[in-house]
């Protein structure tokens, strides 16, 4: 994009009235970065987050249990998936913890339930009907518009009553100067597309500066794309990046190392962009439920309940894993099946978000989970 | 919106050039039930099912059998077969869809292949994926929903995206003969079983179990791919020896043991259920009239569902014959098929190169068979309109009208398209438009032209 393009967009967007998409000029009350990585499609923490002290791992797994040898080591009961060397050596940096046995409220196993329920923060459901995201933004400033989505659309979570843009590269060829301006007057009087048009010129405005490598989609490049927007000083401080593709009913083995060394690229990506701001950045890493504890009868796992989740950064205080370990052992699985939850994933996102933001916890977990009972408090998660 | 204008834009693909506003609107949207092609000209170059089936198989035969350093040329030589048989699918798609002559019809495809979806993120679908719709879907959506459930489950291409094909009764024959080897890599996978209720007929948090899927499972074990040299076979095989024996209960009835039968019996109950019915009827409406359909339409359509058994072409009728359904409010916003599909008739044409057409798709965010979830595409305005993607087709609009603009006058065009249903906004800023080829644009990106 050019400069004189860039220049354009800043003109046009300053054309179009409010509801203005802005990532505020002025300097952000926080310097803390958020991003929130979703796990589409039920990631097997089992497979993730090995417990290689468990002696009812290997039985339950079979051919697809990670041999404790080649897992990364982290403590003395758990070890990381091979293909996550990255995160590996953030943990050894203590820059990195990882939470095992955690789920939401969710105990059915409907992908498109769960992550209903994992993105408004509800008990059931579809019974909230916008994002705990949207509610974060909305308790951090004013303006509230400082969040912005890495995906072709604005996932359930950046939802709610403020606008949030989404950005993902995109190979087609920019439109010309005067139709941009031409559509900006044919949706001045259409509040739906207006507000959308505003925000996707704000949003191009942003990544004027990306590599159009970027546009390649490689999870490294599309870490260090998003960080691009998160590192400005004027940028937004809350993001969410999509990923799928963690269904893995069959053909677990591979297909898992493949999705497992993408998110290591992803959040390396991601450090390297963010440059020093990678010190004040928290990323967060769930998924809707767990998988089966047992290897199904096809190189898979099936819809399960409890999980793992990652805290990444240079703000955490890592080098730890967070588990209250239920075991593997028959009568310890959750419906004689699946790993039991211990941990709840809201009590880690609200927990997480208090400490990012310097919030009253309490506050923060009322607002983005308004119906859940405060679970039990995790350790401090940040440095102070 | 206008009668006509809905009939074309709103329950059809949008209008072509050639295109007569229906005097009638009801009357033609009924009359093209009874001439619906399932297989128009674009799909009839196509390999069928059997054909494409019988080719994976043999292609794993030959893996199989090849030696370990000729394995990585045969698997990149499949690959480029498999790209070979999606495009050209993909390519008679869109040219069914820019040809047709009942866009009613032809949109029931498109909804019906979402409804049961499958994605070629799952490799092996990539070759299936057009004959699933050309075989399991095409020649059944005038007939009884319970026929459909069956065509569209058992074909190969759902069977392998589910994950059924390997699925083993813990003590079948196989299950028994795995166990004795001390291997324990033959087993109960539930993805089907757990699909078909929560997608396909009952819909999610309708009453059924944990214990409802499992069992589910154990009936559909069996249902599988021919084997291994049994080429020119039907692509579908129950296989006994991988059959959980016993009688199955499903939903508090109980099953006797029947093989093939015992699978097929708990789907043709299913295909039947009150909430089976509420759940078609509601994405129909959805699908047709607005994002949130009015309750009383939902009631209307699963009544006629339940009345007739199933009967799909009384459940269409019943929609079309709906006041509601012909509220003069945009009651929809395009996906990006639908638009792209409805841009391309606008300017005549009859067939677009396959790579250029998922390109576009691609980049707008509906790549042609790869929703990417059994769940298929979202059908509500939160999945498509977005700011980015709303960027993305004014991109699109921009090249199409570059394309067009020496044969196309789109002040003559867009009152065909929306027929007495232009609004004034749209009308002024084409005329004001400073080239023919932004004057297109600018209709293809028009808030008229952007949603149905």
């Amino acid at each position: 994009m050019s400069l004189d393009r860039r220049a354009f967009l800043a003109r046009a967007a300053a054309l179009l009235a409010a509801p203005r998409v802005a990532f505020a000029g002025d300097a952000l009350p926080t310097a803390r970065r958020f991003v929130f990585i979703i796990q589409r499609g039920a990631a097997d923490g089992l497979h993730t987050l090995i417990p290689t002290a468990d002696p009812h791992y290997a039985r339950l797994r079979g051919a697809l249990a990670i041999d404790p040898e080649t897992a990364l080591k982290l403590d003395g009961s758990f070890g990381l998936h091979p293909s996550l060397a990255t995160l590996h050596g953030l943990y050894q940096a203590g820059q990195a913890s990882f939470v095992h046995a955690i789920a939401s409220p969710y105990r059915e196993r409907s992908h498109f339930d769960g992550q209903n329920i994992l993105e408004t923060g509800g008990r059931t459901p579809f019974a909230v009907k916008d994002g705990w995201m949207n509610r974060l933004v909305g308790m951090l400033s004013q303006r509230g518009r400082d969040a912005i989505a890495f995906a072709p659309t604005v996932p359930m979570a950046l939802r709610g009553a403020l606008a949030v843009p989404s950005y993902a590269p995109s190979g087609l060829p920019d439109a010309n100067e005067d139709l941009m301006q031409r559509v900006a007057q044919l949706y001045a009087h259409d509040a739906e597309l207006h507000a959308l048009w505003s925000a996707a010129l704000e949003a191009r405005g942003m990544a004027g500066g990306a590599d159009p490598r970027a546009r390649r989609q490689a999870p490294g490049e599309l870490g260090r794309m998003a960080a691009g927007f998160l590192a400005r000083a004027d940028g937004p401080r809350i993001a969410m990046i999509d990923t799928g593709g963690w269904d893995t009913h069959t053909g677990q083995g591979g297909r898992l190392a493949a999705q497992l060394r993408n998110l290591d690229a992803l959040v390396g990506g991601l450090r390297q962009g963010l440059g020093p701001a990678w010190m004040d950045t928290v990323v967060l890493v769930a998924t809707e439920f767990g998988r089966t504890a047992a290897a199904n009868g096809t190189g898979g796992t099936d819809h399960g309940t409890g999980a793992a989740a990652m805290l990444l950064g240079g703000a955490v205080q890592g080098g730890r894993v967070l588990a209250d370990w239920p075991g593997l052992a028959p009568a310890d699985l959750f419906e004689g099946r699946d790993l039991r939850p211990t941990l709840g994933l809201d009590t880690l996102i609200a927990q997480a978000c208090a400490e990012t933001f310097r919030l009253d916890p309490g506050r923060m977990a009322r607002t983005l989970f308004p119906d859940t009972p405060g679970g039990k408090a995790l350790p401090q998660l940040l440095r102070s | 919106m206008m009668p006509p204008s809905i009939a074309l834009n709103r329950f059809g693909l949008g209008a072509r050039p050639d295109d007569r506003p229906p005097d009638d609107p009801r009357r033609w949207l009924l009359s093209q039930l009874e001439r619906f092609d399932p297989l128009p000209a674009p799909w009839r170059a196509l390999p069928r099912t059997p054909q494409l089936a019988a080719g994976w198989v043999a292609h794993q035969r030959a893996l199989r059998q090849a030696p370990q350093e000729q394995r990585s040329s045969l698997r990149e030589a499949w690959r480029d077969s498999e790209g070979q048989t999606y495009r050209a699918a993909l390519g008679a798609r869109v040219a069914g869809a820019l040809q047709t002559a009942t866009p009613f019809a032809e949109r029931l495809v498109h909804f019906w292949a979402n409804h049961f979806a499958v994605s070629v993120d799952k490799r092996p679908v990539t070759s299936l994926a057009g004959g699933f719709e050309a075989d399991a879907i095409r020649p059944h959506i005038l007939g009884r929903f319970e026929d459909l459930l069956l065509a569209a489950v058992r074909h190969p291409a759902m069977l392998v995206y589910l994950d059924q094909v390997r699925s083993t009764g813990p003590d079948s024959v196989a299950g028994r003969r795995a166990r004795r080897r001390g291997g324990n890599n033959a087993g109960l996978n539930e993805n089907l079983a757990r699909e078909i209720l929560e997608l396909h007929t009952l819909g999610v948090r309708s009453g059924y179990t944990q214990d409802d899927v499992t069992e589910f499972a154990r009936a559909l074990t069996g249902w599988t791919l021919p084997q291994d040299g049994e080429e020119g076979a039907a692509p579908f095989r129950f296989a006994p020896a991988l059959h959980e024996p016993g009688s199955r209960r499903v939903l508090g009835r109980s099953h006797a043991p029947g093989g093939e039968e015992q699978a097929r019996a708990i789907l043709r109950e299913l295909a039947t259920a009150p909430a089976t019915a509420e759940h078609i009827a509601r994405k129909l409406a959805r699908h047709f009239v607005a994002d949130e359909p009015p309750a009383a339409l939902v009631r209307r359509l699963a009544e006629a569902f339940l009345r007739s058994g199933g009967d799909l072409p009384n459940v269409y009728r019943e929609l079309v014959l709906a006041p509601d359904a012909w509220a003069p409010g945009p009651g929809k916003f395009k996906s990006p098929w639908d638009w792209s599909i409805s841009s391309l008739r606008a300017l005549g044409r009859r067939e677009m190169p396959a790579q250029a057409a998922a390109n576009v798709l691609n980049q707008l965010g509906q790549p042609v068979w790869r929703p990417g979830s059994p769940a298929g595409y979202g059908d509500t305005a939160a999945a498509w309109a977005a700011p980015d993607a709303l960027l993305r087709r004014v991109e699109v609009a921009q090249r199409l009208g570059a394309q067009a603009a020496a044969m196309v006058d789109a002040r003559t065009l867009a009152p065909q398209v929306l027929p007495a249903s232009l609004s004034q906004a749209t009308r002024l800023a084409i005329a004001r438009a400073d080239s023919p080829a932004t004057a297109l644009a600018l209709l293809f990106a028009s808030p008229d032209f952007l949603r149905r």
